[in-house]
């Protein structure tokens, strides 16, 4: 055996555990899945049953719009805080930016607990309302309450992202803008969005994604939110319906990955544009 | 002193909002968990009764949790990085085809993934009902982490120019590998090994499906506590597990400030997580 051949089968033999434990875990399941979903009492029907029963579709769609609602709200608040902090050096900032992404990877189940302080029973909205208009609101077990919830992981995601954007914008291009008499809405709108752009479709990408995947956070809050995992998990552990909970999955990581393949290529848009 | 543009004060105060947006709920929990009465305030007292409470109720989570990350952290460890080295060797088109598809698993919800997993091996007892079942889950999931981790750095250096010189001085394969390339992505296996226990500690898409009643770990006892304990008690025990969390997200920041630049495709996938 030549040194070449022996250095391949050498390289071969230590990917071989990872990819084992890979198609056995991984692979074997989605295919399980997929075959699991065929067998439903409407035979192969059962893939589209998100489409064909209106429970299920409306819980689609229902996770789609909170999900893009989150999403755009994310970067709207995300993009001008980020470019304000990736622009300006004052006392405080690098503590402020330590802050914004410290919830990073703070589970689901977590991020609904907070929720739950900030606007549940005992939390400090319902107080601060009692106050001052002595009604206690509270919202934190509902739809909007899953929306302040994914507000909340989305904002440490989004905010690197665009920091790290906004790093890259050209000040001459504004300046420019600016000495031609363009308002600072009409900068902002025309030169700092525009550039932002592949950043914005990247990170906004991946906040849907999460957010159309989450199960934790809804499910602290309450399981009767009508979110697609909630569905699912729903349909799997309550009514035992193993072929529509495994159609119901397959669904939502299609959604999910198309979201983050696009979102891959708009993050590789970008390190071309800045290359 | 510079005079500040028009538009600073107002951003400056967007900003101060989103910043009290995600700390005041943590503080507040915090607060709540050695508070007497929470709704009374901190004038009830200051106690740590709750603290106590959650170790007696859940403290085997606890212990679940971290053997399970060490666990997941040392499997990461062997399968992972010599797989990141095999990838950053071969650049054909198969090594790329399972660096995509290497990161499905993150883009799949771990809700699918668990399904999967109860459909494929439910049947097998004696391993779904063992720990071992949620440690595959989290292995799945942490991988991709530890590997793109790995690749970055091993892609940074010039690793070939490195194995070349340590062969010709006649190192075997062995010593190559062990004393040339690991200790040269040190950075990037601390890195992974960091994101890696992490994501384990607080993982509950998955852990929620695959747990049993005897296997729970502290996401899955928080998820309890905050539906059946009074909100001290859930309050006190998300305290703990700030404490086993927080000092390893401030060494990921720290450690990720000059890697940022360079790395940033293989952060954006890292931020698709949990």
């Amino acid at each position: 055996m030549g040194p070449a051949r022996r250095d391949r089968a050498r390289l071969f033999l230590l990917a071989v555990p990872a990819f084992a434990v890979f198609a056995a875990f991984f692979l074997l399941p989605l295919a399980q899945l997929v075959a699991v979903a065929g067998q439903g009492p409407e035979g192969a029907a059962t893939y589209l049953a998100v489409l064909t029963n209106p429970r299920y579709l409306h819980s689609l769609i229902a996770t789609i719009l909170l999900s893009a609602a989150v999403s755009l709200a994310t970067l709207a608040l995300c993009g001008v805080a980020g470019v304000f902090l990736e622009r300006n050096r004052f006392f405080g900032r690098p503590l402020l930016v330590a802050l914004l992404t410290l919830p990073l990877s703070f589970p689901g189940v977590v991020i609904g607990f907070m929720v739950i302080m900030l606007a549940g029973r005992q939390g400090v909205i319902g107080e601060l309302t009692t106050a001052l208009f002595g009604t206690r609101t509270v919202f934190a077990y509902s739809m909007a309450g899953l929306f302040v919830g994914y507000l909340y992981f989305s904002i440490p995601r989004v905010i690197l992202t665009v920091m790290a954007a906004a790093e890259k914008l050209d000040p001459r291009l504004e300046e420019a803008a600016r000495s031609l008499g363009a308002p600072a809405w009409r900068v902002a709108r025309d030169v700092i969005v525009p550039a932002l752009m592949p950043a914005f479709i990247s990170s906004g990408a991946i906040a849907f994604a999460t957010a159309m995947g989450a199960f934790g956070t809804a499910f602290t809050l309450a399981t009767n939110i009508d979110v697609l995992p909630m569905t699912i998990y729903t349909e799997f552990t309550l009514n035992a319906n193993f072929a529509t909970a495994a159609s119901l999955s397959l669904v939502l990581g299609a959604i999910t990955w198309i979201a983050l393949a696009l979102a891959r290529s708009a993050a590789g848009a970008t390190v071309a544009a800045a290359g | 002193m510079r005079r500040r543009a028009a538009l600073f004060y107002p951003q400056l105060a967007l900003t101060l909002v989103l910043c009290a947006f995600l700390i005041v709920p943590v503080a507040l929990s915090i607060a709540a968990g050695v508070t007497v009465n929470f709704q009374q305030g901190l004038k009830s007292g200051l106690t740590l009764r709750w603290v106590a409470q959650v170790w007696d109720l859940y403290s085997e989570t606890i212990y679940l949790s971290l053997q399970i990350a060490l666990t997941c952290l040392a499997a990461t460890l062997v399968l992972g990085v010599p797989l990141a080295y095999v990838l950053a060797r071969q650049r054909g088109w198969l090594a790329r085809l399972i660096e995509e598809l290497l990161v499905v698993p993150l883009a799949v919800p771990g809700l699918a993934i668990a399904l999967g997993l109860l459909l494929s091996y439910g049947e097998f007892k004696a391993f779904r009902t063992s720990w071992l079942f949620i440690l595959v889950g989290h292995v799945l999931f942490t991988l991709p982490f530890m590997v793109r981790a790995v690749l970055a750095v091993l892609m940074s250096i010039d690793l070939k120019t490195l194995e070349e010189g340590a062969a010709s001085l006649g190192a075997s394969f062995g010593r190559r590998f062990f004393s040339v390339v690991l200790p040269n992505c040190r950075s990037g296996i601390l890195a992974g090994a960091l994101m890696v226990a992490t994501l384990s500690i607080g993982e509950f898409n998955l852990t929620w499906m695959l747990h049993t009643p005897l296997t729970k770990t502290l996401p899955v006892g928080l998820a309890d506590s905050y539906a059946s304990m009074r909100l001290e008690i859930g309050s006190a025990y998300t305290l703990v597990f700030f404490v086993m969390i927080v000092p390893l997200l401030i060494a990921l920041q720290i450690l990720s400030r000059p890697l940022r630049r360079r790395a940033r495709p293989a952060a954006a996938t890292a931020e698709a997580a949990s």
